[in-house]
């Protein structure tokens, strides 16, 4: 995967996610531009409030009442965002799946697993229960869950998190979607849980040949299994391209510290690199670079304009005044 | 589950056992109470309660004979209506009770649930407001208060319904009391249901559901109704107990001949085996209902374990 | 009649995000925002001034609450109107006794008894909740399941059962009303004193060796407070409910004191010819009701630490 391929399934043009505060209208997401080819995975990194989450609820159309969307999103050649809600259904699950980012409560505890299954296979495929239940084992099976079929007729709060988490990605894999978003699908679990889980979206990206958007704060998750990376940062884009590019020469200072932030065990550094300070309140952003107060390279024309983002080679795109020469970090 | 609920039921017995013991020891401590002195007891029903009550016996032992006589259904003799037993006293009213009752349970659940679910739906919407304002308004207005309203517009303003009696329970007779008992308890059954739909509504499971493409009517009875009725099945005892006590009102303006007019003549007059037959009946039906409810709550949330 | 449960469900939610923020500033900031809340500063302002007239506003009045009015007497559907030339400002009832006084007296009963009937029963379920559930283990399940035994009790009848064993009795009246109505205080102070336990201050004082009783009284008690006063101003409305239910019944206060209850259920079946006798104390009651919900529910929001 060397190129960006021209096939994409889905084109995000100036997405823009505003919301109604009773304080003024806040800017979650601000300007976004991607695609993805089918069967590409796309990284979507950045710290909690960076807008990541709200890019994937606008695509779904899952965003809070409050909030207002600009720009367009197609999907195979249709702008998704302004669909109706029953037109929406038809592709959600169906075409377009999602994982929560937090399994013990994204399930409905108050009804069998094996239900909260099936009914996605009755409503979009129209099957019958029999099918429906025997698809849906075939389907935890595939996510490696024991015992699939005694744990059909189980409620959510029997299962552990890690099982939880393989239940969502089962139910968002049953239509065999072309495209699967997945919110921070490992933050909630513990490690060990996490790897698997990971391991397990690899292997299904293979079998399915699904595109996914992987939202995560873990550039760890991205290295292991996103084919480009963008980095958000306060609603916009910092740094967008392939993900060996972006991971070994990092041009943007957030994209640095967002790598010099992981914790390695070959370097014996005796306090683990932190950015210092926290991201910006959106509601009162300051004027220029949004990244300004948080920057060791920090100057002047940062402080009035805001940097725009610009392809500076072919299929790299970054918003930097002060770009730097980044080496091999990894 | 079977053994749950033979569980949760045999753990009604000492709540009931100490129900009938708080109020058999009250009455017998009672200052001027007919079974400390004989004053103002007419000598028929005292040779009764002698006989009944084993007066001449120590305490404890008239303690086990009130208690033996319970167990056979018995709730003793009135002071009052020396003619006849408590039974037969609650045999005559308890069904006039059992039927208001019943109606105003069904009317407040049925109406609340669906204007608290109607608010949550279209919450800040006018329907939301209008709902809310009924159940503010539902909430502070006594039943003691909405009955006499209820008597002064439909009785004697419209002449539609009449102003009271029973006349064997017909629909016209009905209506005036059960608006008055179930008022209070639609605005709290409502505020409830609202608030706990509208929370639903927004848990992430909820969200879970509509990426999964279900259209919102499945949504809402499919995934919705069932957490959100929680709060509610739990409101359903202490509403029992409400309207259970309102009907002491109804009786009162209506004079419908329930079980409320012996019990409070009984408590004005200083009845105490009547008063203290109509509480452990319906202490009984309290803690057995409680029962229910316990029950009826495992059955809607799995996550309760027994 | 009973507590509202979607009130105590919102105490209980509350209860649980304000034991997360310790300090003094969260009085302060609770004040800020109590006076941002025009229908809890309006209610605030309007049960004072309801409070003052009922200690004062007799004395506005030539007459007194048990004063038999012998001119109006004679026809109380004319003479008995309210009136300002007569001082019967909001008339007389049919024994020709001036409502405006006999309102005012009537809520100075109401107010005392929802004012001191919640005082009895947040002392009682403050402490038997913080005791339950500082201690723990075998006496908090005991303690709890004594709870659910009380809990599933009609205590309407018991009150009942009191006043006509002991008589009616101002004192009485109060102390039932607030001994039946503290077990959900209990539950909720019971479920902060839980999460405050393994707070270090607490486990420091423990570990300092100060006394059981020391420490709920000094560490635990003061802790809960916030929850206590949402609490206990959203019980007063329920136990002004509860005497003028008794009141109605003719259990509560003896004649001639009387209470908005006990007035309401006098002036019920004089409806068609003396409106009035009963518009004015239903008026104050259910005037005073609303009030006190809204401000139990702009303090809560108020004390809420949510927002920050």
């Amino acid at each position: 995967m060397n190129s960006l391929k021209t096939d994409n399934i889905l084109e995000v043009d100036n997405l823009r996610v505003n919301f109604k505060t009773p304080d003024g209208l806040v800017t979650a997401v601000n300007d976004l531009n991607f695609d993805l080819a089918q069967g590409e995975t796309l990284g979507i990194v950045g710290e909690s409030g960076s807008g990541k989450s709200q890019t994937a609820f606008a695509l779904m159309g899952l965003l809070a009442g409050n909030g207002i969307i600009e720009g367009e999103a197609r999907f195979e050649g249709q702008n998704i965002l302004t669909l109706n809600e029953r037109a929406m259904n038809k592709i959600r699950s169906e075409k377009i799946a999602m994982i929560f980012q937090d399994p013990m409560t994204s399930l409905n505890p108050y009804m069998k697993v094996g239900k909260q299954l099936m009914e996605v296979l009755i409503l979009h495929k129209g099957m019958n229960k029999a099918d429906a239940f025997e698809a849906s084992v075939k389907m935890l099976d595939a996510v490696k869950m024991p015992e699939a079929r005694k744990r059909m007729n189980m409620y959510p709060h029997e299962f552990s998190g890690g099982m939880r988490q393989r239940v969502m990605i089962a139910m968002a894999l049953l239509c065999q979607p072309k495209l699967l978003i997945a919110d921070e699908p490992t933050t909630a679990l513990d490690v060990t849980v996490q790897a698997q889980i990971l391991t397990l979206l690899n292997e299904l990206k293979a079998e399915f040949n699904t595109s996914i958007i992987m939202i995560t704060h873990d550039l760890g998750v991205v290295a292991g299994l996103c084919d480009k990376v963008l980095v958000m940062y306060a609603g916009r884009t910092m740094e967008y391209g392939l993900t060996e590019d972006v991971f070994y020469r990092p041009t943007h200072p957030y994209t640095q510290g967002l790598l010099e932030a992981i914790p390695r065990l070959d370097a014996n550094d005796e306090v683990l690199a932190t950015i210092a300070g926290n991201p910006p309140n959106l509601l009162n952003l300051p004027v220029g670079c949004p990244f300004q107060e948080r920057c060791q390279f920090v100057e002047d024309r940062c402080r009035k304009e805001a940097p725009v983002l610009e392809e500076y080679q072919p299929g790299k795109l970054r918003a930097c005044h002060k770009p730097i020469n980044g080496e091999a970090m990894l | 589950m079977f053994r749950f609920i033979i569980k949760r039921l045999l753990e009604a017995i000492p709540t009931l056992l100490a129900l009938v013991t708080l109020s058999f020891f009250l009455m017998h401590f009672a200052p001027g109470s007919p079974f400390t002195s004989e004053r103002g007891v007419p000598a028929a029903v005292m040779a009764n309660l002698q006989a009944k009550y084993h007066m001449n016996e120590s305490l404890m032992n008239q303690y086990f004979y009130y208690l033996w006589d319970l167990l056979h259904g018995n709730l003793g003799y009135s002071f009052r209506f020396t003619d006849f037993t408590i039974n037969q006293l609650v045999a005559q009213s308890f069904p006039v009770s059992a039927e208001i009752g019943f109606w105003s349970f069904l009317v407040a659940i049925t109406f609340g649930v669906l204007c608290g679910v109607f608010a949550a739906l279209r919450q800040n919407s006018w329907l939301d407001y209008a709902v809310m304002s009924f159940a503010n308004v539902g909430m502070v207005l006594p039943n003691f208060v909405i009955a006499p309203l209820c008597i002064l517009f439909f009785s004697i303003q419209h002449h539609w319904l009449p102003a009271g009696g029973w006349n064997g329970g017909a629909w016209p007779f009905l209506i005036m009391p059960v608006i008055a008992m179930s008022t209070s308890y639609i605005a709290q059954i409502a505020r409830i249901t609202r608030g706990s739909m509208i929370e639903t509504m927004h848990s992430n499971f909820i969200r879970t559901a509509r990426a999964k493409g279900l259209p919102k009517s499945r949504i809402i009875i499919r995934h919705a109704l069932r957490p959100a009725m929680l709060p509610v099945v739990s409101y359903l005892g202490p509403a029992f107990v409400g309207i259970v006590t309102g009907s002491v009102v109804v009786d009162q303006f209506f004079g419908t001949g329930g079980i409320g007019q012996h019990f409070v003549n009984g408590a004005i007059n200083r009845d105490y085996s009547m008063v203290m037959g109509i509480t452990i009946l319906i202490g009984t039906l309290t803690i057995l209902f409680n029962a229910i409810v316990d029950i009826l709550y495992v059955f809607i949330d799995p996550k309760i374990r027994y | 009649m009973m507590t509202s449960k979607d009130k105590v469900a919102a105490v209980e939610q509350f209860a649980e995000k304000v034991v997360e923020v310790e300090g003094r500033s969260l009085w302060q900031d609770a004040r800020r925002r109590f006076f941002t809340n025009k229908a809890a500063v309006a209610s605030l302002i309007i049960l004072v001034i309801i409070a003052a007239l009922s200690i004062f506003g007799p004395l506005l009045s030539q007459w007194n609450y048990a004063d038999i009015d012998w001119t109006a007497l004679s026809d109380i559907s004319v003479l008995g109107r309210p009136n300002i030339a007569s001082g019967h400002y909001f008339g007389t009832d049919p024994l020709g006794r001036d409502i405006f006084v006999r309102t005012m007296q009537g809520g100075q009963i109401s107010l005392m008894v929802g004012i001191l009937g919640s005082f009895v029963a947040v002392v009682i379920g403050t402490f038997y909740g913080a005791t339950s559930g500082y201690l723990g283990g075998r006496v908090d399940s005991l303690m709890m399941r004594f709870l659910e035994i009380l809990n599933s009790f009609p205590f309407m009848f018991f009150v009942i059962i009191l006043m006509t064993v002991f008589g009616r009795n101002i004192l009485l009246i109060f102390i039932a009303i607030g001994a039946v109505s503290w077990l959900d205080m209990a539950r909720i102070v019971r479920g902060q004193t839980l999460s405050l336990k393994n707070k270090e201050y607490i486990e420091a004082a423990y570990a300092g060796g100060v006394s059981t009783p020391k420490i709920i009284a000094r560490h635990i008690v003061p802790n809960v407070l916030g929850v206590v006063i949402v609490y206990a101003t959203l019980l007063v409305p329920n136990m002004i409910l509860l005497e003028s239910f008794i009141s109605f019944l003719g259990l509560g206060v003896q004649e001639p004191m009387t209470s908005w209850g006990a007035l309401i259920s006098e002036g019920a079946p004089n409806m068609e010819v003396a409106v009035w006798q009963m518009a004015w104390p239903l008026g104050f009651l259910v005037v005073t009701l609303f009030c006190f919900n809204f401000l139990g529910d702009g303090l809560r929001d108020a004390l809420d630490p949510k927002d920050r």
